[in-house]
Protein backbone atom coordinates (compact mmCIF):
# COMPACT_ATOMS: atom_id res chain seq x y z
CA UNK A 1 0.00 0.00 0.00
CA UNK A 2 1.34 3.57 -0.57
CA UNK A 3 0.72 6.24 1.48
CA UNK A 4 -1.61 9.01 0.78
CA UNK A 5 -0.31 12.55 0.26
CA UNK A 6 0.78 13.84 3.68
CA UNK A 7 -1.73 16.67 4.40
CA UNK A 8 -4.75 13.96 4.07
CA UNK A 9 -2.96 11.66 6.94
CA UNK A 10 -4.51 12.34 10.58
CA UNK A 11 -1.94 14.07 12.85
CA UNK A 12 -2.02 10.42 15.10
CA UNK A 13 -1.81 8.34 12.80
CA UNK A 14 1.74 10.73 11.27
CA UNK A 15 2.51 9.86 14.97
CA UNK A 16 1.95 5.99 14.72
CA UNK A 17 3.80 3.07 14.09
CA UNK A 18 1.83 2.29 11.19
CA UNK A 19 3.19 1.73 7.52
CA UNK A 20 2.27 5.64 7.19
CA UNK A 21 3.57 6.91 10.29
CA UNK A 22 7.10 7.94 12.02
CA UNK A 23 6.69 6.82 15.27
CA UNK A 24 8.99 4.31 14.55
CA UNK A 25 11.48 6.82 13.22
CA UNK A 26 11.19 8.98 16.32
CA UNK A 27 11.64 6.29 18.67
CA UNK A 28 14.72 5.24 17.34
CA UNK A 29 15.94 8.87 17.15
CA UNK A 30 14.93 9.00 20.81
CA UNK A 31 16.82 5.69 21.91
CA UNK A 32 19.73 7.08 20.17
CA UNK A 33 19.75 10.10 22.09
CA UNK A 34 19.33 8.00 25.58
CA UNK A 35 22.16 5.81 24.66
CA UNK A 36 24.16 8.68 23.92
CA UNK A 37 24.06 10.81 26.58
CA UNK A 38 23.98 7.80 28.73
CA UNK A 39 27.57 6.91 27.30
CA UNK A 40 28.68 10.20 26.96
CA UNK A 41 27.99 11.17 30.68
CA UNK A 42 29.41 8.13 31.86
CA UNK A 43 32.41 8.68 29.78
CA UNK A 44 32.27 12.35 31.13
CA UNK A 45 32.00 10.89 34.66
CA UNK A 46 35.42 8.79 34.51
CA UNK A 47 37.02 11.59 33.12
CA UNK A 48 35.68 14.04 35.94
CA UNK A 49 36.80 11.96 38.50
CA UNK A 50 40.36 11.18 37.37
CA UNK A 51 40.67 14.90 36.12
CA UNK A 52 38.93 16.37 39.59
CA UNK A 53 41.18 14.87 41.72
CA UNK A 54 44.10 15.11 39.26
CA UNK A 55 43.73 18.68 39.86
CA UNK A 56 44.05 18.53 43.42
CA UNK A 57 46.15 15.95 44.36
CA UNK A 58 47.95 15.60 41.00
CA UNK A 59 51.58 16.56 40.25
CA UNK A 60 52.20 20.52 38.52
CA UNK A 61 52.38 18.66 35.45
CA UNK A 62 48.89 17.25 35.71
CA UNK A 63 47.42 20.27 37.00
CA UNK A 64 48.80 22.18 34.06
CA UNK A 65 47.44 20.03 30.97
CA UNK A 66 44.10 19.59 33.00
CA UNK A 67 44.20 23.19 33.63
CA UNK A 68 44.57 23.65 29.44
CA UNK A 69 42.45 20.80 29.01
CA UNK A 70 38.89 22.26 30.85
CA UNK A 71 39.85 25.79 30.02
CA UNK A 72 39.67 25.01 26.32
CA UNK A 73 36.93 22.98 26.65
CA UNK A 74 34.92 25.21 28.37
CA UNK A 75 35.70 28.44 26.05
CA UNK A 76 34.78 27.15 22.72
CA UNK A 77 31.24 26.65 21.80
CA UNK A 78 29.71 23.22 22.09
CA UNK A 79 28.97 22.93 18.42
CA UNK A 80 32.25 24.00 17.26
CA UNK A 81 33.97 21.52 19.56
CA UNK A 82 31.69 18.24 17.88
CA UNK A 83 33.01 19.20 14.68
CA UNK A 84 36.51 19.42 15.97
CA UNK A 85 36.64 16.48 17.51
CA UNK A 86 34.36 14.58 15.16
CA UNK A 87 36.76 15.16 12.38
CA UNK A 88 40.12 15.53 14.16
CA UNK A 89 38.76 12.14 16.01
CA UNK A 90 38.02 10.10 13.05
CA UNK A 91 40.71 11.92 10.73
CA UNK A 92 43.39 11.08 13.50
CA UNK A 93 42.60 7.90 13.94
CA UNK A 94 42.16 7.15 10.25
CA UNK A 95 45.94 8.38 9.81
CA UNK A 96 47.23 6.74 12.80
CA UNK A 97 45.79 2.95 11.41
CA UNK A 98 47.44 3.98 7.49
CA UNK A 99 50.58 4.73 8.85
CA UNK A 100 50.87 1.42 10.58
CA UNK A 101 49.40 0.02 7.58
CA UNK A 102 45.72 -0.68 7.90
CA UNK A 103 43.05 -0.02 6.28
CA UNK A 104 40.61 2.79 6.99
CA UNK A 105 37.76 1.95 9.12
CA UNK A 106 34.12 3.83 9.45
CA UNK A 107 33.30 4.31 13.27
CA UNK A 108 30.22 3.85 14.28
CA UNK A 109 28.65 7.21 14.84
CA UNK A 110 27.16 6.07 18.16
CA UNK A 111 30.57 5.69 19.69
CA UNK A 112 31.76 9.21 17.95
CA UNK A 113 29.08 11.26 19.43
CA UNK A 114 29.17 8.92 23.08
CA UNK A 115 33.37 10.22 22.65
CA UNK A 116 32.94 13.83 21.52
CA UNK A 117 29.85 14.46 24.06
CA UNK A 118 32.19 12.61 26.70
CA UNK A 119 34.97 14.88 26.14
CA UNK A 120 32.77 18.18 26.96
CA UNK A 121 31.00 16.53 29.34
CA UNK A 122 34.44 15.23 31.43
CA UNK A 123 35.54 19.13 31.61
CA UNK A 124 32.35 20.45 32.81
CA UNK A 125 32.24 17.06 35.21
CA UNK A 126 35.93 17.89 36.46
CA UNK A 127 35.01 20.92 37.80
CA UNK A 128 31.58 20.01 39.48
CA UNK A 129 33.21 17.19 40.98
CA UNK A 130 36.48 19.21 42.10
CA UNK A 131 33.85 21.62 43.81
CA UNK A 132 32.15 18.67 45.64
CA UNK A 133 35.83 17.64 46.61
CA UNK A 134 36.73 20.29 47.95
CA UNK A 135 32.97 21.07 50.18
CA UNK A 136 34.06 17.96 51.80
CA UNK A 137 35.03 18.78 55.67
CA UNK A 138 38.35 18.65 56.31
CA UNK A 139 37.87 16.74 59.96
CA UNK A 140 36.42 13.57 57.69
CA UNK A 141 39.16 13.05 55.44
CA UNK A 142 41.73 13.53 58.30
CA UNK A 143 39.96 10.66 60.55
CA UNK A 144 40.78 8.39 57.70
CA UNK A 145 43.49 9.25 57.39
CA UNK A 146 44.81 9.22 60.97
CA UNK A 147 43.10 5.46 61.20
CA UNK A 148 45.80 4.25 58.84
CA UNK A 149 43.27 4.65 55.81
CA UNK A 150 45.42 4.21 52.17
CA UNK A 151 44.74 7.20 50.04
CA UNK A 152 42.84 4.89 47.57
CA UNK A 153 40.31 3.68 50.06
CA UNK A 154 40.12 7.24 51.47
CA UNK A 155 38.96 8.46 48.18
CA UNK A 156 36.58 5.68 47.44
CA UNK A 157 34.94 4.83 50.81
CA UNK A 158 35.15 8.52 52.30
CA UNK A 159 35.46 11.66 50.02
CA UNK A 160 33.28 10.12 46.83
CA UNK A 161 30.22 9.39 49.00
CA UNK A 162 30.94 12.77 50.88
CA UNK A 163 31.51 14.15 47.67
CA UNK A 164 27.96 13.06 45.80
CA UNK A 165 25.92 14.87 47.91
CA UNK A 166 28.06 18.54 47.12
CA UNK A 167 27.92 17.41 43.65
CA UNK A 168 24.56 16.07 43.08
CA UNK A 169 23.07 19.73 41.92
CA UNK A 170 25.57 20.15 39.41
CA UNK A 171 25.96 17.24 38.21
CA UNK A 172 22.04 16.62 37.66
CA UNK A 173 22.36 20.34 35.39
CA UNK A 174 24.84 18.20 33.50
CA UNK A 175 23.09 15.50 33.46
CA UNK A 176 20.08 17.18 31.33
CA UNK A 177 22.90 19.35 29.48
CA UNK A 178 23.65 15.76 28.32
CA UNK A 179 20.11 15.07 26.83
CA UNK A 180 20.22 17.80 24.93
CA UNK A 181 23.24 18.65 23.48
CA UNK A 182 22.43 15.09 21.87
CA UNK A 183 21.06 17.81 19.39
CA UNK A 184 24.21 19.15 18.45
CA UNK A 185 25.00 15.58 17.13
CA UNK A 186 22.47 15.90 13.95
CA UNK A 187 25.20 18.47 12.21
CA UNK A 188 27.24 15.57 11.75
CA UNK A 189 24.47 13.88 10.05
CA UNK A 190 23.70 11.30 13.32
CA UNK A 191 20.21 10.12 13.35
CA UNK A 192 19.26 10.96 17.29
CA UNK A 193 16.07 12.32 18.07
CA UNK A 194 16.49 16.35 16.64
CA UNK A 195 17.37 14.78 13.22
CA UNK A 196 14.97 12.10 13.07
CA UNK A 197 12.09 15.00 13.89
CA UNK A 198 13.48 16.91 11.06
CA UNK A 199 13.42 14.32 8.51
CA UNK A 200 10.22 13.36 9.39
CA UNK A 201 9.07 16.88 9.19
CA UNK A 202 10.76 17.74 5.79
CA UNK A 203 9.10 14.62 4.46
CA UNK A 204 5.63 14.93 5.48
CA UNK A 205 5.84 19.09 6.38
CA UNK A 206 4.11 18.53 9.16
CA UNK A 207 6.11 20.65 11.37
CA UNK A 208 3.64 21.41 13.69
CA UNK A 209 2.76 17.50 14.33
CA UNK A 210 6.87 16.71 14.94
CA UNK A 211 8.25 19.38 16.74
CA UNK A 212 6.08 19.38 19.83
CA UNK A 213 5.85 15.35 19.88
CA UNK A 214 9.70 16.17 19.80
CA UNK A 215 9.44 18.39 22.58
CA UNK A 216 7.07 16.31 24.51
CA UNK A 217 9.66 13.31 24.35
CA UNK A 218 12.60 15.69 25.28
CA UNK A 219 10.07 16.72 28.35
CA UNK A 220 9.50 13.38 29.40
CA UNK A 221 13.50 12.28 29.89
CA UNK A 222 14.13 15.65 31.83
CA UNK A 223 10.72 14.78 33.94
CA UNK A 224 12.36 11.21 34.47
CA UNK A 225 15.22 12.30 35.29
CA UNK A 226 14.18 14.84 37.57
CA UNK A 227 12.35 12.39 39.20
CA UNK A 228 15.61 9.70 39.70
CA UNK A 229 17.70 12.41 40.60
CA UNK A 230 15.48 13.55 43.33
CA UNK A 231 15.29 9.82 44.41
CA UNK A 232 19.45 9.86 44.24
CA UNK A 233 20.11 13.00 46.22
CA UNK A 234 18.01 11.26 49.18
CA UNK A 235 20.05 8.57 49.15
CA UNK A 236 23.54 10.79 49.27
CA UNK A 237 22.01 12.97 51.75
CA UNK A 238 21.23 10.15 54.23
CA UNK A 239 22.80 11.21 57.58
CA UNK A 240 22.48 14.95 56.80
CA UNK A 241 20.58 16.77 58.82
CA UNK A 242 17.44 18.59 56.77
CA UNK A 243 19.08 22.77 56.92
CA UNK A 244 15.14 23.79 56.16
CA UNK A 245 14.01 22.59 59.63
CA UNK B 1 45.10 6.12 93.57
CA UNK B 2 45.69 2.71 91.42
CA UNK B 3 49.58 0.89 91.02
CA UNK B 4 49.13 1.94 87.43
CA UNK B 5 50.61 5.62 88.58
CA UNK B 6 53.56 3.73 88.61
CA UNK B 7 54.36 2.59 85.49
CA UNK B 8 58.29 2.36 86.46
CA UNK B 9 60.65 2.48 83.81
CA UNK B 10 61.03 -0.71 82.87
CA UNK B 11 58.10 -0.78 80.66
CA UNK B 12 58.34 -0.63 76.85
CA UNK B 13 58.41 3.00 75.06
CA UNK B 14 55.19 2.91 73.53
CA UNK B 15 55.79 6.92 71.75
CA UNK B 16 58.70 8.96 71.72
CA UNK B 17 59.26 12.24 70.54
CA UNK B 18 62.66 13.61 70.16
CA UNK B 19 63.61 17.12 69.29
CA UNK B 20 60.42 17.84 66.88
CA UNK B 21 60.09 21.03 65.61
CA UNK B 22 57.61 22.25 63.20
CA UNK B 23 57.03 25.76 61.48
CA UNK B 24 54.14 27.30 59.52
CA UNK B 25 55.93 28.97 57.02
CA UNK B 26 58.10 31.95 59.06
CA UNK B 27 56.15 31.25 61.88
CA UNK B 28 58.20 28.72 63.98
CA UNK B 29 55.02 26.80 66.80
CA UNK B 30 57.81 23.76 68.20
CA UNK B 31 61.13 24.70 68.82
CA UNK B 32 62.64 21.20 69.81
CA UNK B 33 59.84 19.79 71.83
CA UNK B 34 60.63 16.06 73.30
CA UNK B 35 58.26 13.37 75.01
CA UNK B 36 58.55 9.89 75.87
CA UNK B 37 55.53 7.72 77.24
CA UNK B 38 55.96 3.92 77.99
CA UNK B 39 53.41 1.59 77.80
CA UNK B 40 50.63 2.26 80.36
CA UNK B 41 51.45 6.11 80.93
CA UNK B 42 49.41 9.04 80.28
CA UNK B 43 50.88 12.15 79.62
CA UNK B 44 49.05 15.06 79.40
CA UNK B 45 50.03 18.20 77.37
CA UNK B 46 48.79 21.64 78.75
CA UNK B 47 49.45 25.34 77.51
CA UNK B 48 48.01 28.37 76.49
CA UNK B 49 46.03 28.66 73.42
CA UNK B 50 48.83 28.67 70.41
CA UNK B 51 51.31 27.51 72.50
CA UNK B 52 51.51 23.93 70.10
CA UNK B 53 50.29 21.26 72.11
CA UNK B 54 48.06 20.18 69.51
CA UNK B 55 50.29 20.58 66.68
CA UNK B 56 52.66 18.39 68.91
CA UNK B 57 50.29 15.99 69.29
CA UNK B 58 49.33 16.01 65.57
CA UNK B 59 52.82 15.21 64.60
CA UNK B 60 52.99 12.33 66.14
CA UNK B 61 51.23 10.62 63.82
CA UNK B 62 52.20 13.01 60.83
CA UNK B 63 48.74 14.64 60.29
CA UNK B 64 51.18 17.86 60.43
CA UNK B 65 54.41 17.37 58.93
CA UNK B 66 56.96 17.82 60.79
CA UNK B 67 59.83 20.43 60.09
CA UNK B 68 62.00 18.39 62.12
CA UNK B 69 63.12 15.88 64.80
CA UNK B 70 62.30 12.38 65.26
CA UNK B 71 59.24 10.34 66.22
CA UNK B 72 59.18 6.33 67.49
CA UNK B 73 56.22 4.23 67.72
CA UNK B 74 56.51 1.13 69.34
CA UNK B 75 60.15 0.85 68.94
CA UNK B 76 60.36 1.64 65.30
CA UNK B 77 61.51 4.89 64.58
CA UNK B 78 59.40 7.01 61.88
CA UNK B 79 61.11 7.30 58.58
CA UNK B 80 60.84 10.86 57.36
CA UNK B 81 62.03 12.69 54.18
CA UNK B 82 64.24 15.75 54.64
CA UNK B 83 61.48 17.60 54.39
CA UNK B 84 59.88 15.86 57.03
CA UNK B 85 57.17 14.16 54.95
CA UNK B 86 57.10 10.74 55.28
CA UNK B 87 58.99 7.97 53.37
CA UNK B 88 57.39 5.06 53.93
CA UNK B 89 53.69 4.81 53.69
CA UNK B 90 52.70 1.71 54.76
CA UNK B 91 55.34 2.38 57.63
CA UNK B 92 52.86 5.12 58.47
CA UNK B 93 49.61 3.62 57.78
CA UNK B 94 51.09 0.86 60.30
CA UNK B 95 51.87 3.51 62.99
CA UNK B 96 48.67 4.98 62.31
CA UNK B 97 46.56 2.08 62.78
CA UNK B 98 48.37 1.80 66.06
CA UNK B 99 47.59 5.15 67.27
CA UNK B 100 43.81 5.80 68.00
CA UNK B 101 42.86 9.00 67.44
CA UNK B 102 40.09 11.60 69.14
CA UNK B 103 39.80 14.77 67.40
CA UNK B 104 37.92 18.04 69.17
CA UNK B 105 35.34 18.19 66.33
CA UNK B 106 34.37 14.16 66.60
CA UNK B 107 34.48 13.72 63.08
CA UNK B 108 32.45 11.09 62.69
CA UNK B 109 32.11 10.09 59.10
CA UNK B 110 28.49 11.93 58.10
CA UNK B 111 27.18 9.24 55.69
CA UNK B 112 27.46 6.44 57.85
CA UNK B 113 25.80 5.38 61.19
CA UNK B 114 27.74 4.85 64.36
CA UNK B 115 27.79 1.34 64.01
CA UNK B 116 29.23 1.32 60.38
CA UNK B 117 31.81 3.84 61.32
CA UNK B 118 33.13 1.49 63.89
CA UNK B 119 33.78 -1.01 61.80
CA UNK B 120 34.82 0.96 58.40
CA UNK B 121 38.38 0.52 58.87
CA UNK B 122 38.47 -2.80 60.89
CA UNK B 123 36.78 -4.53 57.72
CA UNK B 124 37.83 -2.10 54.81
CA UNK B 125 41.58 -1.77 55.55
CA UNK B 126 42.40 -4.47 58.06
CA UNK B 127 40.42 -7.05 56.53
CA UNK B 128 38.49 -8.24 59.90
CA UNK B 129 35.73 -10.51 58.91
CA UNK B 130 32.49 -8.38 59.28
CA UNK B 131 30.66 -10.43 61.69
CA UNK B 132 33.43 -10.08 64.56
CA UNK B 133 33.87 -6.57 63.42
CA UNK B 134 30.26 -6.04 64.45
CA UNK B 135 30.32 -8.11 67.55
CA UNK B 136 33.82 -5.98 68.72
CA UNK B 137 32.01 -2.84 68.07
CA UNK B 138 28.76 -3.62 69.71
CA UNK B 139 30.86 -4.52 73.14
CA UNK B 140 32.65 -1.28 72.43
CA UNK B 141 29.28 0.39 71.95
CA UNK B 142 28.14 -1.03 75.25
CA UNK B 143 31.14 -0.03 76.88
CA UNK B 144 30.52 3.72 76.18
CA UNK B 145 26.90 3.80 76.76
CA UNK B 146 25.99 3.90 73.52
CA UNK B 147 24.46 0.18 72.68
CA UNK B 148 20.62 1.77 71.79
CA UNK B 149 22.72 4.19 69.15
CA UNK B 150 24.38 1.56 66.74
CA UNK B 151 21.99 2.60 63.43
CA UNK B 152 21.86 6.08 64.38
CA UNK B 153 24.02 9.05 62.52
CA UNK B 154 26.35 11.26 63.83
CA UNK B 155 24.28 14.61 63.09
CA UNK B 156 21.49 12.87 65.32
CA UNK B 157 23.37 12.81 67.98
CA UNK B 158 24.47 14.82 70.92
CA UNK B 159 28.36 16.11 70.69
CA UNK B 160 28.97 14.00 74.14
CA UNK B 161 27.21 11.08 72.36
CA UNK B 162 29.20 11.46 68.82
CA UNK B 163 32.75 12.22 71.00
CA UNK B 164 32.06 8.52 72.70
CA UNK B 165 31.49 6.68 69.41
CA UNK B 166 34.39 8.68 68.39
CA UNK B 167 36.47 6.87 71.01
CA UNK B 168 34.50 3.77 70.19
CA UNK B 169 35.70 4.17 66.64
CA UNK B 170 39.35 4.53 67.79
CA UNK B 171 39.25 1.63 70.04
CA UNK B 172 37.80 -0.44 67.60
CA UNK B 173 41.08 -0.85 66.13
CA UNK B 174 42.63 -2.15 69.43
CA UNK B 175 45.18 0.53 69.31
CA UNK B 176 48.11 0.29 71.13
CA UNK B 177 48.01 4.23 72.11
CA UNK B 178 45.51 7.00 72.17
CA UNK B 179 46.14 10.45 71.29
CA UNK B 180 43.39 12.63 72.44
CA UNK B 181 42.79 16.16 70.79
CA UNK B 182 40.67 18.66 73.03
CA UNK B 183 38.41 15.57 73.53
CA UNK B 184 35.72 17.74 75.30
CA UNK B 185 36.50 21.38 73.93
CA UNK B 186 33.69 21.49 71.54
CA UNK B 187 31.73 20.08 73.87
CA UNK B 188 28.28 21.76 76.54
CA UNK B 189 29.85 22.09 79.79
CA UNK B 190 26.93 19.80 81.06
CA UNK B 191 28.36 17.13 78.29
CA UNK B 192 31.77 16.68 79.32
CA UNK B 193 31.50 14.81 81.97
CA UNK B 194 30.29 11.87 80.24
CA UNK B 195 33.24 12.00 77.83
CA UNK B 196 36.11 12.08 80.63
CA UNK B 197 34.41 9.40 82.85
CA UNK B 198 34.94 7.13 79.70
CA UNK B 199 38.25 8.66 79.44
CA UNK B 200 39.41 7.90 82.89
CA UNK B 201 37.88 4.31 82.01
CA UNK B 202 40.44 3.88 79.32
CA UNK B 203 42.87 5.33 82.01
CA UNK B 204 42.15 2.91 84.78
CA UNK B 205 42.52 0.00 82.44
CA UNK B 206 46.41 1.27 81.77
CA UNK B 207 45.99 1.96 78.40
CA UNK B 208 49.24 4.44 77.02
CA UNK B 209 47.57 8.00 75.91
CA UNK B 210 48.39 11.00 75.33
CA UNK B 211 46.06 14.25 76.05
CA UNK B 212 45.82 17.45 75.38
CA UNK B 213 43.59 19.31 77.63
CA UNK B 214 42.30 22.40 79.12
CA UNK B 215 40.48 19.88 81.74
CA UNK B 216 43.16 20.93 84.47
CA UNK B 217 41.44 19.04 87.44
CA UNK B 218 41.62 16.03 84.97
CA UNK B 219 44.98 15.97 83.76
CA UNK B 220 45.58 15.97 87.56
CA UNK B 221 43.22 13.21 88.11
CA UNK B 222 44.44 10.70 85.42
CA UNK B 223 47.81 11.57 84.03
CA UNK B 224 51.42 10.06 85.24
CA UNK B 225 53.23 12.56 83.61
CA UNK B 226 52.34 16.35 82.71
CA UNK B 227 54.15 18.72 80.17
CA UNK B 228 53.20 22.25 80.08
CA UNK B 229 54.18 24.03 76.81
CA UNK B 230 54.59 27.62 76.33
CA UNK B 231 55.60 29.28 72.60
CA UNK B 232 56.55 26.17 71.07
CA UNK B 233 59.05 24.88 73.90
CA UNK B 234 58.37 22.69 77.08
CA UNK B 235 58.46 25.26 79.93
CA UNK B 236 58.00 22.27 82.74
CA UNK B 237 57.39 19.03 83.12
CA UNK B 238 56.66 16.39 85.67
CA UNK B 239 54.20 14.28 87.47
CA UNK B 240 50.98 16.02 88.14
CA UNK B 241 50.71 16.55 92.21
CA UNK B 242 54.41 18.69 91.46
CA UNK B 243 53.33 20.25 88.48
CA UNK B 244 49.98 21.48 89.37
CA UNK B 245 50.89 21.40 93.43
CA UNK B 246 53.96 23.15 93.50
CA UNK B 247 55.02 24.50 90.09
CA UNK B 248 58.30 26.02 89.30
CA UNK B 249 57.89 28.23 86.76
CA UNK B 250 56.82 31.31 86.90
CA UNK B 251 54.61 31.29 83.61
CA UNK B 252 53.25 27.74 84.82
CA UNK B 253 51.70 30.07 87.96
CA UNK B 254 50.20 32.37 85.89
CA UNK B 255 48.52 29.85 83.50
CA UNK B 256 47.55 27.54 86.22
CA UNK B 257 46.14 30.20 87.71
CA UNK B 258 44.43 32.33 85.14
CA UNK B 259 42.42 28.26 83.67
CA UNK B 260 41.82 27.91 87.63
Amino acid sequence: MTCPPPAQIPALELLGFGECGWGATLIWGLGNSIVIALGAYALGFAIGICGAFGKLYGGPIAKDLLGVYTTIVRAVPELVLILILFYAFTGLLNDVLLAWGYDRIQISPIITGIVVLGVVQGAYQTEVLRGGILAVPAGQIEAARAMGMPSGVVARRIILPLMTANALPGLANLWLNATKDTALLAVIGFSELTKATYQASATTKAFFVFYPAAMCLYLLISLTSTFLIGRIEKWARRGQRDVRG
Amino acid sequence: MPERRNTGLSQPIAIRVNGLRKSFGPLEVLKGVSLTAREGDVVAIIGGSGSGKSTMLRCINFLETPSGGEIEIAGEKMLMKTDGLPADKRQLEKARQSLGMVFQNFNLWTHKTVLENLIEVPVHVLKVPKAEAIERARALLKRVGLAEKEDAFPAFMSGGQQQRAAIARALCMNPKAMLFDEPTSALDPELVGEVLQVIKGLADEGRTMILVTHEMRFAREVSTHVIYLHNGVIEEEGPPEQLFGAPKSDRLKQFLKTVG
